[in-house]
C-alpha cells in the first residue's frame, strides 16, 4: 500500500468538517428564511407564488412549442399568438360588467372596458380569420 | 353565477388549448386544426368570463353586444379584405390593439377594483398595483411601437432611420422617469403618476422604434409581438387569471424567439438592431464608395425565357421586391409552365426575406405554390450546384457573396443564399441600386449573371409571354 502523508490525511479531515459545518449552517439559514416567508403570508405559501410557477412554466412550454414551429409558418404563428392574446377579453369582459351606476368612478371603468372590448373583439374576430384564411392556401404537391 | 374555482379550472383548459394551437403549426397539415384549437380556447375563456359575471345589468350587456359587434365586423372585415403582402401592417395594427387594450383593462381595474374582485378603491394590494402599472406600461410602448412600425409598413412614413439628436440619453431619461413613476404609483395609486406611466410609455414606444430602418421591421415586429405577450402577462398577474398568464408567457416566448432567428437570419445581434440607424428602404448614398463602372450583362425577358426553359432545374429565390411589385401571381404560372416541361422548380427562402418572418411562404402559398416546393436556407443551399438557373425576384443582399468573403462588408458574416454557384444567374432588379445594407453586390458583374432591369411583375408577365 502506498504511503499516506498523515498531514495530508488531517487537511482532509479539517476541510471535511469545515464543509459539514457549512452545510449545517446553510440549512439553518434556510428553515430560517423559510420561517420568515411563511410568516409573512400568515403560515401558507403566497399564491404569488403560484402564479410565478405557472408564467415561468408556461414560457418554458413556449419555448419548446415555438422552436417545433416549421420556419414556413412563421407568419400564421405570429397571427395566431396574435389572437390567442386577444384573451385579455377576459379582463375587458370584467369592465364591462361594472355597473356604471354604481358611484366612484365606475362610469369611467366601465367605459374603459367597452373600448377595450372593442379593441380585444377587432384582434379575436381577425386574427382567428386571417390565420385561417392564410393556413387554407397552403397546400402539398399534386 | 360561476363558482371561482371552476372558473380558474376552465382558464386553464382554455391556457391549454392555445398551448395546442401554437403545437398545430409545427406542421401545415395540423395547422389549421390549432387554429380551431385556438378559437375553441378563446370561446371558453370568454364564455367563462361572461357567465361568471352574471347576473349582466341589462344595459350593460347591450354595451357587451354592441362592443363586439363593432369590434367583430371591423375584425372580420380586415382579415377577408387584406392583400396577403399587407400581412406584416396587419399585424403591427394588431399588436397595436391588444398593447391599447391592455391599458385600457388596467386603468379601469385602477378605476373600479371591486369589478375585479381587486378590493376596493384606494385600497388594492401594493402588489397588484405594480403589476398593473408593469402592463400598462408595457401595453402603451407596444400601442405606440406598433403604431409606428405600422405607418413604416405601410409607407405612410418614411422607411429610413429617423435619427433624433440625444436619442439614447433622451431614451434612458425617460426609462428613468418610467421606473420612478411606477415606483411612486405603488404605494400611493393616485390615478395623476397612472396616467404620467401611460404617457411616458407612450413616448417611449415612439423613440424606440423611429431610428429602425425599414430592412430591419422584421425583428421589430416579432419583438413587439413578444412585448404584447408580455401586457397580457402583466394584466393576468393582475386579474388572477390563468388564461391571460399562460398566453401572455407563450406569446411573450413565441415573439422573443422570433427576434432571435430574424437576428440571426441577418447576423446582427438584437442590441445592435434596437439602436436603430441600420437599413433604410432605399439605398443608403455612399459619399466615400467609388461610382460603379464596371459593365454588367443586360438580358431581355426573351433571353431569359430561354435560358430557363433550357433549363433541367431552377431554383427560385423570392424577395421582398417580389412582394412589393406583387408579382408572386406571375411567379407561380411562369413556375408551373415550367414544371409543364419537365423543368424541376424549387423555392429558396432566406429568412429575412420580405418584411416579417415567414413572409415568403405566405405569398407563395397564395401563388398556389405548393409548400413541398419551398424550402429553408440550410435545406436548399447544398443544391445550389446542381441548378442550372437561380432566378432571383427582388432580392439582393441575402445573395451577396461578400457576406462570406468581405469581413469590412456591413452584411459580414450574414448566412446567405449561395445562387452564385449556379450555373446561370438570373437577377430581375427595378435598377442597379444596392440593397438595404447599401453594399454593392459582386454577382452582378460575374459572367454567367444576367440582368433583368424593370418591375418584377411586367418582367416576369413578359417572361410567360415568350415563354408561349
Amino acid at each position: 500500500m502506498a504511503e499516506v502523508d498523515p498531514q495530508l490525511l488531517d487537511k482532509i479531515q479539517a476541510a471535511t468538517r469545515a464543509a459539514w459545518h457549512a452545510a449545517d449552517a446553510v440549512q439553518a439559514y434556510a428553515e430560517q428564511i423559510a420561517a420568515g416567508a411563511s410568516a409573512a403570508s400568515g403560515g401558507a405559501i403566497d399564491p404569488f407564488i403560484f402564479r410565478l410557477a405557472i408564467f415561468a412554466l408556461a414560457v418554458i412550454v413556449g419555448y419548446y412549442v415555438v422552436w417545433a414551429v416549421t420556419p414556413a409558418l412563421h407568419t400564421p404563428l405570429m397571427s395566431v399568438t396574435n389572437a390567442i392574446s386577444s384573451v385579455i377579453v377576459v379582463g375587458a369582459l370584467l369592465s364591462s360588467g361594472i355597473d356604471p351606476s354604481s358611484g366612484n368612478d365606475s362610469g369611467i371603468a366601465h367605459v374603459f372596458g367597452f373600448l377595450a372590448l372593442t379593441l380585444a373583439s377587432v384582434n379575436i374576430f381577425g386574427g382567428f380569420l386571417v390565420t385561417e384564411r392564410m393556413l387554407s392556401m397552403f397546400k402539398k404537391k399534386g | 353565477m360561476l363558482n371561482g374555482n371552476i372558473a380558474a379550472l376552465l382558464y386553464l383548459v382554455s391556457g391549454i388549448l392555445f398551448i395546442l394551437a401554437l403545437r398545430g403549426l409545427s406542421s401545415p397539415e395540423t395547422a389549421r386544426q390549432g387554429n380551431w384549437f385556438g378559437v375553441i380556447g378563446m370561446g371558453i375563456a370568454a364564455a367563462t368570463t361572461f357567465f361568471y359575471q352574471l347576473p349582466w345589468g341589462f344595459s350593460s350587456f347591450l354595451w357587451v353586444l354592441l362592443a363586439v359587434a363593432i369590434g367583430g365586423s371591423i375584425g372580420v372585415w380586415r382579415a377577408r379584405t387584406i392583400e396577403m403582402t399587407a400581412m406584416p401592417q396587419l399585424v403591427a395594427l394588431f399588436h397595436a390593439l391588444i398593447g391599447l387594450a391592455a391599458v385600457f383593462v388596467a386603468a379601469s381595474a385602477l378605476y373600479a377594483p371591486q369589478g375585479f374582485g381587486l378590493g376596493v378603491r384606494n385600497e388594492i394590494h401594493g402588489s397588484t398595483l405594480f403589476e398593473m402599472s408593469l402592463g400598462a406600461a408595457i401595453g402603451a410602448i407596444t400601442f405606440t411601437g406598433s403604431v409606428i412600425a405600422f405607418l413604416k409598413l405601410d409607407g405612410r412614413m418614411t422607411g429610413n432611420p429617423i435619427l433624433l439628436a440625444n436619442r439614447h440619453a433622451i431614451n434612458i431619461g425617460l426609462g428613468i422617469l418610467l421606473a420612478v413613476s411606477i415606483f411612486a404609483f405603488v404605494p400611493t395609486a393616485a390615478h395623476l403618476v397612472f396616467w404620467l406611466i401611460v404617457l411616458v410609455s407612450f413616448a417611449l414606444g415612439v423613440l424606440l422604434i423611429v431610428p429602425i430602418g425599414g430592412a430591419d421591421m422584421p425583428v421589430v415586429i416579432s419583438m413587439l409581438n413578444s412585448y404584447s405577450g408580455w401586457a397580457a402577462a402583466a394584466i393576468g398577474f393582475t386579474l388572477v387569471n390563468l388564461a391571460l398568464i399562460i398566453t401572455g408567457a407563450l406569446v411573450g416566448s413565441s415573439g422573443a424567439i422570433l427576434s432571435y432567428v430574424m437576428c440571426r437570419g441577418m447576423n446582427r445581434s438584437f442590441i445592435s438592431v434596437m439602436l436603430g440607424g441600420f437599413g433604410g428602404e432605399t439605398a443608403v448614398p455612399a459619399g466615400t464608395r467609388e461610382a460603379e463602372t464596371r459593365p454588367v450583362k443586360q438580358g431581355s425577358a426573351e433571353g431569359a425565357a430561354k435560358i430557363l426553359l433550357a433549363a433541367k432545374k431552377v431554383i427560385v429565390v423570392p424577395g421582398y421586391g417580389m412582394a412589393v411589385a406583387q408579382a408572386q401571381h406571375v411567379v407561380g404560372v411562369m413556375a408551373d409552365i415550367l414544371k409543364s416541361k419537365g423543368v424541376d422548380v424549387k423555392y429558396a427562402i432566406h429568412p429575412v426575406a420580405g418584411r416579417m418572418p415567414g413572409h415568403m411562404n405566405v405569398l407563395l402559398a397564395e401563388a398556389n405554390v405548393p409548400y413541398d416546393e419551398v424550402f429553408e436556407l440550410t435545406d436548399i443551399n447544398p443544391e445550389f450546384p446542381d441548378a442550372d438557373v437561380a432566378f432571383v425576384i427582388g432580392a439582393n443582399d441575402i445573395t451577396n457573396p461578400a457576406a462570406k468573403t468581405d469581413s469590412s462588408s456591413p452584411i459580414y458574416g450574414m448566412p446567405i443564399l449561395d445562387v452564385e454557384h449556379a450555373k446561370d444567374v438570373l437577377f430581375v432588379k427595378r435598377g442597379m441600386g444596392t440593397g438595404y445594407a447599401g453594399v454593392e453586390n459582386e454577382l452582378f458583374f460575374r459572367p454567367n449573371t444576367t440582368m433583368l432591369f424593370g418591375d418584377a411583375k411586367k418582367m416576369v408577365d413578359a417572361i410567360v409571354k415568350a415563354m408561349g
